[in-house]
């Protein structure tokens, strides 16, 4: 009975154990499902075991969504505890646990997940390519960012969640003063999704670099393309410094090492710098394909080409070098004197720049454009004056002696949800509903969509500005709660309010999936938008080998020419087309990787040595294995070409 | 498979070419990584806590040992991937084996060296530097200890396959890898044990 107590949660409320009720039953409801619907080859053969970078960018897509609720509904009880002063619906400890996962889930499994589900789909596509350079470990790593969520996710029924912040600062995520497992979670989840992300960056530079379609210079690639490839860059260089300080953490909960602790010369601080050297770049990491997608939509809508697109790509590469240049700007008031704070206070404010830049370019894009009012293009334009705000409060907290008035107020919060709620959520549903048709075959409603639009433009804005002045009046960020005398009862409930705005609008979003699965028109051809890019030249739904025949481009907009121009994209005669095979590999390593992660949160060792056996053993095997793929032949491409053309025109 | 006269077996195929641009991207990312232990350790370098430092600890010999050795492999693994390109299947496997005898060698006198440190009272939990010392060159040790199985495998698959564009093209990969451990170590040998003791 000792045994399993360490795998008891230590706050448990009725919501605790109501959510295991249901998280077993949905389990049980699933798999029977499978099972009754004979599902199960199906599951395995076409999506556990795929290395088709349109399947893995869906999964990548769902998971995104999922965890987007599972965030959603954390912050929706942050904020009704805080709507009103005194309130008792949630306790201390709970509130910790939520800040603390609500953060993590949002950034890790919501948005990472998002940006790559769509780079996934959209990237090879773009750049005229058949697949990723590394088609297996695609899947790996997006099998290793699954179970390192889910592991995350399991902390909320076993053992308990994380409690000290999404940040996590040493020495308070240290034994000393968080000696419950819950941070273990929170160390070893990360490090597994941390890896996938890594593959992922590694993956996308050498897709990137050497896979495009003959003639496409890299001055001729398409802004979304180039943001990828820029955040890609930014994921190689920054994530293994957050895998060193995830695995120094880890070392100094699991085996009482001395980097982060108050004694025995560990030095705390270490981990804030290390996490903002990792954090910092994260942001632009989430940011830049957002600003990549804008530049697509906004340029589609408005039937124009990019304005300044040579300016667009300086701008990106400028902001990703300054993104190294500015962590210390997290912790203005932790102590380093007035030189270092004054340097990165210049510096984060220099990243004003190359955005403004940005942000001109697309008002210049739209200049004496015809505008269609489209979803994609309305979260476009949303995102402009919203994301502005946010970026100019940005700017207030840059500067440092300022900065001591608003570090960790509502003030902070405020402006990088601001920030990062138009800049990444807009963008990714705006990418999404964009690039739905191509996912998917068919367009999701316009109407219910604005309908969403509005629910969450209007939702974040009433649920965010009501904490600047909050903010600045005094109110601490992760307080659970506030007495009445301090005022802040009214700006908090407003903030309720909105929250519980932008719940209704994802409610529609979920609907709105619903209602066009079922209803909308199948028969949408391959270009619904009257697009620019490559994406769109190739078939609805896109055929397992994306182009029948490998596109040729001599321009930026190679789509919009070849309709409007007159010019050829498909030159070549079809034929043989050598794809990767499927494998069950990059799942089973994925779930060693949970096991493994399992046992080191809880110190199961023999669990750990099983688990990493089992990891090595699979490493040999594909060392060993000859796998040369297989070839799809010139009729099958020719059969199913014929068969789209009849469906579709 | 597009072979041109001029080139090597290793870059043979585009999935090759694909595969070789991967690693260095990784190499990249290999860097960060060790960059930021380096910056861990020379934060870490003064805080001993009541532990030894590492003046006290270092000693001439077995680095010399360590280095030398791990040199010399790396020479070794740069001769295999010569024999390779002249397709001459034994004297590669003999290069190949002994850099692996060698890098062996450099783990054992790793490890023994661990041993001592442990016995003069540096253990992983004495101190910051202590911390910062062994997660380096643990780190350095497992990424060695990693290619002597990778190493093994890739023998065993030539002596079974022969140089094909597939085998040829992980001996040269393998052969980055091991080169950049090697480059690893001259930092480590220069700003670790040099600087400690001086």
């Amino acid at each position: 009975m000792e045994f399993f107590k360490q795998f008891a949660v230590p706050n448990p409320t009725p919501t605790i154990y109501l959510s295991m009720v249901a998280i077993g039953l949905t389990l049980i409801a699933v798999l029977a499902g499978i099972t009754y619907f004979k599902k199960w080859g199906y599951l395995w053969s076409e999506w556990l075991t795929t290395v088709d970078h349109k399947r893995i960018g869906i999964m990548y897509l769902i998971s995104a969504l999922l965890m987007l609720f599972r965030g959603g509904v954390d912050a929706l009880m942050m904020r009704a505890q805080t709507s009103m002063p005194g309130n008792e619906l949630l306790s201390a400890a709970e509130y910790n646990e939520i800040f603390t996962t609500h953060g993590v889930v949002m950034i890790f499994f919501m948005a990472m997940a998002f940006i790559t589900a769509l780079m996934n789909f959209v990237v090879p596509l773009q750049i005229g390519a058949r697949d990723v350079a590394f088609p297996r470990l695609n899947a790996l790593s997006f099998w290793l960012y699954f179970m390192g969520a889910m592991l995350f996710n399991l902390s909320f029924v076993i053992g308990g969640s994380p409690s000290s912040g999404w940040t996590s600062y040493f020495p308070l995520a240290g034994n000393e003063l968080s000696p419950h497992i819950g941070t273990n979670y929170y160390m070893i989840a990360l490090q597994i999704a941390g890896l996938g992300t890594l593959i992922t960056g590694i993956n996308f530079i050498v897709t990137i670099f050497k896979m495009r379609a003959p003639g496409m210079k890299l001055m001729k690639m398409p802004l979304f393309t180039w943001s990828a490839l820029i955040t890609n860059l930014l994921i190689t260089f920054a994530f293994p410094v957050l895998t060193v300080a995830l695995a120094m953490g880890t070392m100094d909960r699991l085996f009482g090492t001395h980097f982060f602790t108050m004694d025995n010369g560990g030095m705390a601080m270490l981990w804030a710098n290390f996490f903002w050297v990792w954090g910092h770049p994260e942001v632009y990491i989430l940011v830049l394909p957002a600003f990549g997608i804008y530049s697509e939509v906004i340029s589609t809508f408005s039937k124009r080409n990019l304005y300044g697109y040579t300016s667009m790509v300086v701008a990106i590469v400028v902001i990703s070098t300054l993104a190294f240049l500015v962590w210390v700007h997290h912790f203005f008031t932790m102590g380093q004197g007035a030189l270092v704070n004054s340097i990165f206070s210049i510096t984060t404010m220099a990243i004003a720049i190359p955005t403004g830049i940005k942000i001109f370019n697309w008002l210049f894009t739209m200049w004496k454009g015809k505008i269609q009012f489209t979803v994609p293009m309305l979260y476009s334009l949303g995102f402009i004056p919203i994301f502005t705000i946010g970026g100019v409060t940005g700017v207030m907290l840059g500067i440092a002696s300022a900065d001591y008035q608003y570090h960790n107020t509502m003030f902070l919060v405020a402006h990088f949800h601001i920030v990062i709620i138009p800049g990444v959520v807009f963008a990714m549903l705006a990418g999404m509903t964009y690039w739905w048709p191509k996912m998917f075959g068919f367009m999701l409603n316009e109407k219910i969509g604005k309908w969403a639009f509005w629910n969450i433009a209007i939702g974040t804005c009433l649920a965010f500005f009501p904490m600047f002045i909050s903010g600045l009046d005094g109110q601490a960020r992760r307080m659970y709660t506030y007495s009445e005398v301090a005022g802040f009862g009214i700006w908090n409930l407003l903030s309720f309010f909105g929250a519980l705005g932008l719940a209704m609008g994802f409610i529609l979003i979920v609907f709105n999936v619903y209602y066009s699965a079922r209803y909308a028109t199948r028969d949408i051809g391959d270009d619904p938008w009257d697009a620019r890019t490559l994406e769109w030249a190739t078939r609805t739904p896109v055929p397992e080998y994306n182009f029948a025949v490998t596109p040729q481009v001599d321009s930026r907009e190679p789509f919009w020419d070849s309709k409007y121009e007159g010019k050829t994209l498909f030159k070549e005669e079809i034929k043989d087309i050598h794809m990767p095979n499927n494998s069950g590999q990059p799942f089973i390593m994925a779930a060693f990787f949970f096991v493994a992660g399992f046992g080191l949160v809880f110190s199961l060792w023999p669990v750990v040595y099983v688990a990493a056996a089992g990891i090595a053993v699979l490493l040999f095997i594909r060392s060993f294995e000859q796998d040369d793929g297989r070839h799809i032949h010139e009729q099958e491409i020719r059969d199913t070409e014929n068969d789209k053309r009849g469906e579709t025109r | 498979m597009s072979t041109e006269h001029s080139t090597p077996m290793e870059y043979s195929t585009e999935t090759n070419a694909l595969n070789i641009i991967g690693f260095w991207v990784f190499i990249g990312a290999e860097i960060a990584l060790f960059a930021t232990l380096f910056a861990t350790y020379f934060i870490m370098e003064g805080r001993i806590a009541d532990g030894p430092s590492g003046g006290q600890l270092f000693v001439i010999s077995t680095l010399m040992i360590q280095t030398f050795v791990l040199l010399t492999s790396s020479f070794t693994i740069g001769l295999g991937v010569n024999a390779m390109r002249l397709g001459r299947k034994g004297a590669t496997l003999t290069f190949l084996a002994i850099t692996l005898v060698l890098g062996a060698g450099f783990v054992g006198v790793e490890i023994y060296e661990f041993y001592e440190y442990v016995h003069e009272g540096l253990s992983l939990q004495t101190s910051a530097f202590s911390a910062g010392l062994f997660t380096l060159l643990g780190t350095h040790g497992a990424h060695v200890s990693f290619g002597l199985f990778w190493g093994a495998g890739i023998i065993v698959q030539i002596v079974k396959h022969g140089f094909t564009p597939r085998t040829a093209n992980k001996t040269f990969i393998f052969s980055l890898y091991w080169h950049f451990l090697d480059v690893v170590w001259i930092f480590i040998f220069s700003f670790v044990y040099l600087k400690g003791m001086m």
